[in-house]
């Protein structure tokens, strides 16, 4: 570990770009250019996820950053303007406030955590330990993760599958992808109800 | 041999950045809509391929995977944000046409 190796100059670029990223996003005005820019950002961090070994999380982050979540953000586009009004000097002093505290408080925390790929970590030494030892023998798969999420977890993660298509369906229906975004219509009594251009019949 | 083609691979990732680092100059700056389309699908390309060069260097294969499911991802969401501007919908279908506007798909 440690020393100058080139995918450290790799891993620099993408983090270089992230930050990039992140303040377009803040600094623009445009919402469908922070659609976008949102979409790059998770094709960046998923790149930056490869990197890190973290194989089957930035296989998540491609299929729902970059996919579904683009398509969201449009989707909600559609019942909104397309500019953001640019906030007073005066009401973000108070965010940037809290963020300078948060940020600290980690940059504090920081010196406590484990260096990357620590053997002594304690994520790696309790229980860590067992599954890694275990899972070669137990389970036929050369991913430790994805063994613990797809059998040692396979009820839980089967639930936040569940859960979490339950969401999406509720956001769609909420956001009329269905093409009723703004104009939902209803018929008790035979009365035109809701109808948002207050048209009759 | 083996140094040198590894060497090549770091190189190309590299550029593949720089790359990166345009296209994305342009989608900041874009003046149209549209260059920031062409700018994120080709980012998207960027990306696709410069997994699979990084998979080469760290010679695990799994990054090839989530190059193809960004593949299709990407075409997915320029189908979306094209027919956002198209018919500020999501929901038409491809063949839909609409009166005069664009004509160009009016058969």
């Amino acid at each position: 570990m440690g020393g100058i190796t080139p995918t450290l100059f790799l891993d620099m670029g993408l983090l270089a770009m992230l930050v990039v990223v992140a303040m377009a996003v803040v600094r623009l005005r445009s919402l469908f250019a922070i659609v976008m820019l949102q979409g790059v950002y998770s094709l960046l961090s998923a790149a930056w996820f490869v990197s890190l070994d973290a194989v089957d999380v930035a296989f998540t982050e491609a299929a729902v950053g970059a996919g579904i979540s683009t398509v969201l953000m449009l989707g909600a586009m559609l019942l909104t303007e397309r500019e953001a009004k640019p906030v007073p000097l005066q009401k973000q002093l108070g965010p940037l406030f809290v963020v300078c505290i948060v940020g600290l408080a980690m940059f504090y925390a920081v010196g406590d955590m484990p260096a990357f790929g620590d053997a002594l970590s304690p994520a790696n030494s309790y229980v860590g330990a067992d599954y890694i030892a275990a899972t070669k023998n137990e389970i036929i798969l050369p991913n430790v993760v994805t063994a613990v999420l797809a059998s040692y977890r396979s009820f839980d993660t089967f639930g936040e599958v569940v859960v979490v298509y339950m969401a999406g369906l509720g956001i769609l229906l909420l956001l009329g992808l269905n093409g009723n975004a703004g104009k939902w219509r209803a018929k008790p009594n035979g009365q035109n109800v809701g109808d948002k251009k207050g048209e009759q019949s | 041999m083996e140094q040198a083609l590894h060497y090549l691979n770091v190189g190309t990732a590299m550029f593949l950045l720089v790359g990166m680092a345009l296209l994305l100059g342009r989608l900041l700056s874009g003046p149209t809509l549209y260059d920031r389309i062409l700018a994120v699908n080709s980012f998207g390309t960027k990306t696709v391929l410069f997994l699979c060069v990084f998979s080469l260097i760290i010679g695990r294969q799994d990054g090839v995977d989530i190059g193809i499911l960004y593949a299709l991802m990407n075409f997915i969401a320029t189908i979306a944000v094209l027919k956002f501007f198209r018919y500020s919908a999501l929901d038409v279908s491809m063949n839909y046409k609409r009166g005069n506007r664009g004509g160009r798909d009016r058969s």
